[in-house]
């Protein structure tokens, strides 16, 4: 008769056989965002599963895209899986930095992804990496000083109504902004915001020829509208907020509405860091009746680089980060509130799910949001609040500092887009596109 | 009546320097407040300077989620390591610039010095593909030889100042007694420029320590100093304000315990030779 131990014994070595005959230990390169964060307190259950171990690098948004791209075109091979947004997905899988995810298991179940979330990251059809999560941008809105205003928020309201509710809702000697916007200059800050609304307005950044279009009155409409209502209706020191500054204006109930990230939406409706968060209601980001809406498309998904020597390990890790698996073990640990949102169907369609609040309206923003066709003119590029091409965030980001210039009152609304053409063509004429 | 108004000059003086003092350490003193805030209270306007609940939950959340105690212990290794090396080399060339210029000893310095004018970006590639054709990525070596390259223009040319003060007779008086190269400079010069040393041995080590952008690239896991461990706490979509701040306190305790205590040192090393 076998003893405990024997059979102990002879069951682990069972199961390591089964998981294949070497353990990798995988590094993986990622940021710090509470989904992350989470993942990293589950990796346990990986390792449970595959006999694989799992090291992270953790590193500022802007330090990691420069560590990671440095590594890959060195072909240095430090990260096995590196987190990547959507901007960089296409550019890298040309580049044939990224190794493809085309022979996903069955079980995985690759057509469940959102469809927008697949298009994002795909290049001519082919996934080069797997949506961790996903978000669009939508309005958050106060809903008992909307009620206070009189006004009530359609599901899919115009600028014109925003901006009107904006004003009625401020209450300056109260602190109560009725509107928190992105002014922090940068290309995943204000200018992620203003491409996207410039696309309700008609605006594209490009014409077909790739000439800078911030001459254009469309171009001139959208920031002077936004500049004329975040001066009557904004936050003071607008220009430095970005996504956490508006993050915390909003939780302290200071502003009446923030159009932003869908991601946004469990933050501001938990109880113990949100001071409204049973006053919440969520609307679609606003159009101008042009048939764009100002809503954009992001996914933090994760990517294997070429220069890898685990390749295999590291696509099972992928697949049990992005699956359907990891969705359900985190909220039975967490509650569905708390699971990585926007990048499977299946997740809308779970009854559960569907209790959320915010589940209804993330979904159709991410759903409304068009990267192949995202203007009303025809555009050369893909991307909702990005143009898809390597010199963009540099371009964009010189952009960002004129607008938030103009924001700030340094400059008007005219000069921030002489310069930005300047800039923008000078640039596009220097990379060789004319 | 002369002494009335000195004095009131000396309590004038005392309450600025005080206050410039305290402005500078404001920043430092924030943050450190900021780690006993709970998330909440650490983005709460107006905010409360001393009057909030101190919690150390943070502390226990950043202790919980990363290894501290490697990330420091490669903060002391890179630090000391870049320093004890650098000083190898400064030492010999610093005597030999003060004591034994040649006709092109000002060009040299002038040299050396303006390495420090290229941006460090500049030269991120070629050592990147040497790291990898070497094997030496992520290991303390490396760090140690690009740190101490990155710092050694500096000390040598302090060095350089601190020698430079140093009456050459006395070096010739114990040539004069038989002592060889070797014991000239341990035994005379050595002690003599020890304050100096001193002082170049820890604004190094302060240097090293700070230093942001070698150490976060060319390290992943095995040789990641503190500079790595608070870029961890950065977070784009997330408030974790009063994370970060426990991080970084637990990052600069070290350095700002070590600098408290040779202030004294440091000072006197710094203003050596200034005043002539």
């Amino acid at each position: 008769m076998l003893s405990k131990k024997t059979l102990g014994l002879t069951t682990a070595i069972a199961i390591v056989a089964a998981t294949g005959a070497h353990a990798e230990s995988l590094t993986i390169a990622t940021v710090n965002n509470g989904d992350m964060i989470r993942m990293q307190g589950l990796t346990e259950d990986f390792t449970k599963k595959t006999g694989h171990t799992v090291e992270w690098v953790t590193l500022e948004e802007n330090v990691l895209r420069q560590r990671v791209t440095t590594d890959i075109s060195t072909k240095g091979g430090q990260f096995d899986i590196t987190t990547i947004g959507m901007y960089e997905t296409p550019i890298w899988g040309k580049n044939g930095w990224l190794v493809a995810l085309d022979d996903m298991s069955a079980e995985y179940d690759v057509d469940d992804i959102l469809p927008a979330m697949r298009g994002g990251l795909s290049v001519d059809g082919t996934l080069y990496a797997a949506p961790f999560y996903g978000e669009s941008s939508m309005i958050m809105y106060r809903t008992d000083l909307m009620e206070k205003a009189g006004l009530e928020m359609p599901d899919a309201p115009t600028w014109e109504f925003v901006a009107d509710a904006a004003r009625k809702m401020t209450d300056k000697d109260g602190e109560v902004y009725g509107i928190c916007l992105r002014g922090k200059a940068g290309w995943g800050e204000n200018m992620a915001f203003l491409t996207a609304t410039a696309n309700a307005f008609g605006a594209r950044w490009f014409d077909d020829n790739w000439n800078a279009q911030f001459d254009t009155d469309a171009w001139k409409n959208t920031l002077n509208f936004y500049i004329d209502l975040m001066n009557d209706a904004g936050p003071p020191g607008a220009a430095n907020n970005g996504f956490n500054e508006n993050l915390a204006l909003f939780q302290q109930g200071k502003c009446g509405m923030w159009i932003d990230a869908t991601v946004a939406a469990s933050f501001v409706t938990n109880p113990t860091d949100s001071t409204v968060a049973d006053k919440v209601g969520f609307a679609l980001a606003p159009d101008t009746g042009l048939g764009k809406r100002g809503n954009w498309l992001w996914a933090w998904a994760l990517a294997i680089p070429a220069g890898t020597q685990k390749e295999a390990a590291a696509k099972e890790f992928i697949e049990w980060a992005t699956s359907k698996e990891y969705i359900e073990l985190v909220a039975e640990k967490e509650g569905w509130a708390n699971v990585p949102p926007g990048s499977r169907t299946s997740l809308y369609e779970n009854p559960e799910y569907q209790k959320v609040p915010f589940a209804k309206m993330t979904l159709e923003s991410i759903n409304s949001a068009d990267p192949t066709n995202p203007t009303v003119d025809p555009v050369p590029y893909v991307g909702v609040q990005f143009a898809a091409i390597p010199e963009f965030a540099g371009i964009a980001t010189q952009v960002g500092q004129e607008f938030s210039a103009a924001l700030a009152g340094q400059q008007t609304a005219e000069e921030a887009l002489a310069k930005a053409q300047a800039l923008t063509n000078d640039e596009m004429e220097a990379a060789g596109y004319k | 009546m002369a002494r009335e108004v000195s004095r009131r000059r000396k309590t004038v003086v005392t309450i600025i320097a005080w206050a410039i003092g305290l402005l500078i350490f404001f920043p430092i003193l924030w943050t450190i407040l900021t780690s006993f805030k709970t998330e909440a209270e650490a983005i709460a306007d107006p905010p409360s300077l001393f009057f909030f609940d101190w919690t150390l939950e943070n502390y226990e959340v950043v202790g919980e989620r990363s290894n501290y105690g490697k990330f420091l212990w490669n903060s002391v290794i890179l630090a000391v390591g870049s320093t004890i090396f650098g000083l190898m080399i400064a030492i010999p060339s610093a005597w030999s610039m003060a004591f034994q210029p040649g006709k092109r000893t000002k060009d040299v310095m002038m040299w050396m010095l303006s390495t420090k004018m290229m941006p460090a970006v500049g030269v991120l590639f070629p050592i990147y593909i040497l790291a990898r054709n070497t094997g030496l990525f992520d290991t303390h070596i490396l760090l140690i030889v690009v740190l101490m390259l990155m710092n050694l223009p500096i000390i040598i040319w302090m060095l350089y100042t601190y020698f430079k003060e140093i009456p050459v007779d006395i070096l010739e008086a114990a040539r004069m007694d038989g002592a060889s190269l070797k014991s000239e400079i341990i035994y005379v010069l050595t002690p003599m420029a020890l304050p100096g040393i001193a002082s170049t041995m820890l604004l190094n080590i302060i240097l090293a320590w700070n230093e942001a952008f070698w150490t976060l690239n060319l390290t992943t896991i095995n040789a990641a100093p503190l500079t790595a461990f608070i870029a961890s706490y950065s977070s784009p979509e997330g408030l974790f304000y009063a994370k970060l701040s426990a991080a970084s306190t637990m990052a600069i305790a070290p350095i700002l315990i070590m600098g408290w205590f040779s202030q004294k040192q440091l000072v006197r090393g710094l203003t050596f030779g200034a005043v002539k």
